[in-house]
């Protein structure tokens, strides 16, 4: 069996620790290829060669990937899919983009979020906002399917793949891009980070949400926000962990204002330890929460960045 | 332009799942169910295009059990315009995957030719967030997901996406598949009046069989598995004693 494996890059940098994990998780299916593709690859797709497990790397640079838009990509995977039994990527939105579309053009299922491998038919992935575990063996001839990069451990690296330049395919030309609004941040990426600290609404104000950052920043840590504290504007879009928004899995999470709604439990609570601060006592997250203070968080945040 | 809006009825985002004691299934006997969040985005969005003047007509549909009739009903008294219900299930455990869901989609999109059909991101049952995107590819139409801002132009539509980095901005020719993120718009309530008028508004019932697309599964479910729990935490009094306990056991 062979895997086509998208690797994740994003204006010409590979997003290392999501590439290698899906590596891990491939490894079970068969010999993984990586496709690079992007306006500029070759840099992303020598680091993706380093990957252990990983036999060859694809090089598909071309002006037409610069945006990662889902037709022109869709439409190189689908002109390479014969080759493979498996096309895979990490769950993130863009190859959450891109795959659906791949799968329905060679007239397939589509596996997304996947947390286990049973066998090269069999696959684990959790349904309801992972109040079930759901264990499905796809009938079709090729697989396609996204991995919840945080439930697999990351492939070493110390490999040298070869690499190889592919030419692009037609462009459907059905969507260009305009522009991205990217917020720079010397802090760790919310999926990959080993510390989380989280705001919900009850930080009250995007001004307030200092606080949540104070304390991650001396802990070297990533934010994350409730879909409250995003909707209310106190947190971009992209901090949003849980059922609709990121999945994260640190080594500590530490959620502050937060009531712990079965959606943001969905995306926090395969994190190894879980640290809760609510001024309610009944509040839910203290359910899943390692350790529980009930505090007001103006007083104990704080007092947590000065004592840590 | 048409406005096509594919609306699923599922599980009330409110109700705590209970995974079947044989393995079988979640329970959705007697539990409430609702329209997908999602895609109550979609309607919100769907009717503010046709009061902006921009669309013409709002179809929504919906394809499983005949009660997704009621969602219909819901997305009628939202200010829909039509609906089509397309019963492809008598159970309601039985959920009509992605792809044939996006097959039936494709075949009422040849029929109405609408010029956009915004889904939901993610159906809150399956979480496959697959449906759009597929229903693209059979089309050949341009896509753009997790909508957070919609822009409908003349033959386009500008639209931002929610990506993992922030938000993405790109312009998609019509017709073109848009689906909703959470911030895309805050849905309307249907009011009593408009719910009463929402019974005599059109509902035009089909099967998977008229648009002579196969429903048969392509995923077997082998299990469904309760996940697995917490060990029971514990409570501190104050910050140090917080502090300690985490350095304690190496967390810090
Ligand atoms: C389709 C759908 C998808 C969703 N997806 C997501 C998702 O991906 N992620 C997500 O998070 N949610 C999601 N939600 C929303 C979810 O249901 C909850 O509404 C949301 O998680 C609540 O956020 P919160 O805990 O910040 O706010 P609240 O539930 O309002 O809780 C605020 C908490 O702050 C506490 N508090 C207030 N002030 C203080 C203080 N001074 N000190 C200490 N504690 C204080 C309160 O006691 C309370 O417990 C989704 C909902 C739907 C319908
Ligand atoms: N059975 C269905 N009937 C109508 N619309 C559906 C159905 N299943 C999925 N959809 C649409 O596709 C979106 C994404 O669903 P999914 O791909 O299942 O996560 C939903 O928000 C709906 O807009």
């Amino acid at each position: 069996m062979a895997v086509l494996l998208l690797a994740e890059i994003t204006d010409g940098s590979l997003a290392m620790d999501a590439t290698a994990k899906t590596v891990a998780a491939a490894s079970k299916l068969g010999d993984v290829t990586v496709l690079a593709v992007g306006a500029t690859a070759k840099d992303a797709a020598g680091e993706a060669a380093t990957i252990e497990g990983v036999s060859k790397v694809l090089v598909a640079e071309d002006a037409i990937y610069g945006h990662r838009l889902a037709e022109p990509t869709a439409a190189l995977i689908v002109s390479l899919a014969g080759d493979y039994s498996h096309i895979v990527a990490p769950a993130t939105t863009d190859a959450k983009n891109i795959l659906p579309r791949v799968a329905a053009l060679l007239d397939v299922m589509v596996l997304t979020d996947v947390t286990g491998v049973v066998d090269g038919d069999t696959f684990e992935r959790p349904i309801y906002a992972g109040n079930a575990i759901q264990t499905v063996k796809s009938k079709d001839a090729t697989k396609v399917i996204t991995f919840r990069t945080s439930t697999f451990d990351a492939a070493a690296t110390g490999g040298s793949a070869a690499l190889e330049d592919i030419a692009a395919a037609e462009n459907p030309g059905l969507s260009e891009w305009v522009s991205d609004k990217v917020a720079e941040s010397d802090r760790p990426e919310l999926t990959s980070a080993k510390i989380v600290v989280s705001g919900g609404r009850g930080v009250g104000s995007e001004e307030d949400f200092k606080i949540i950052e104070a304390l991650a920043d001396k802990l070297g840590a990533a934010v994350g926000a409730s879909r409250a504290a995003v909707d209310s504007g106190f947190a971009p879009n992209d901090w949003q962990v849980g059922q609709t928004g990121k999945v994260v899995a640190p080594e500590l999470y530490i959620a502050c204002g937060i009531s712990g709604a079965i959606q943001h439990l969905a995306g926090m609570k395969d994190s190894k330890v879980i640290v809760a601060i609510n001024k309610d006592e009944e509040a839910p997250i203290f359910q899943v929460a390692d350790y529980g203070l009930v505090a007001d968080i103006f007083e104990a945040v704080p007092e947590m960045t000065g004592k840590v | 332009m048409k406005v096509l809006v594919p609306v699923k009825r599922v599980i009330d985002y409110n109700v705590k799942v209970r995974v079947k004691a044989d393995g079988s299934g979640v329970d959705l006997a007697n539990v409430k169910m609702s329209m997908n969040p999602f895609d109550e985005i979609a309607v919100e969005e769907a009717i503010r295009l046709k009061e902006a003047g921009k669309a013409s007509e709002v179809i929504v549909v919906s394809i499983g059990v005949k009660q997704s009739q009621e969602t219909l009903r819901t997305a009628l008294a939202m200010g829909a315009d039509r609906a089509i219900l397309v019963t492809a299930a008598e159970d309601v455990h039985t959920d009509i995957e992605p792809l044939a869901v996006a097959k039936i989609l494709a075949a009422v999109v040849k029929e109405e030719e609408p010029g956009l059909v915004i889904c939901g991101k993610q159906a809150i049952d399956n979480d496959l967030n697959a449906t759009g995107q597929m229903l693209a590819a059979l089309t050949g139409f341009a896509q753009a997901t997790n909508a957070n801002n919609l822009e409908v132009e003349e033959g386009s539509a500008t639209v931002a996406r929610e990506v993992d980095g922030g938000l993405q901005t790109i312009k998609v020719t019509l017709p073109a598949i848009v689906t909703t993120d959470l911030r895309l718009n805050e849905p309307r309530y249907a009011s009593l009046p408009n719910i009463m008028k929402a019974k005599k508004k059109p509902l035009d019932e089909k099967t998977p069989e008229d648009f002579g697309v196969d429903v048969a599964p392509r995923l077997e479910v082998v299990t469904t598995a309760e996940p697995a729990e917490r060990a029971a935490g514990v409570m501190v009094g104050s910050v140090d004693e917080l502090v300690a306990k985490l350095k304690e056991t190496g967390a810090l």
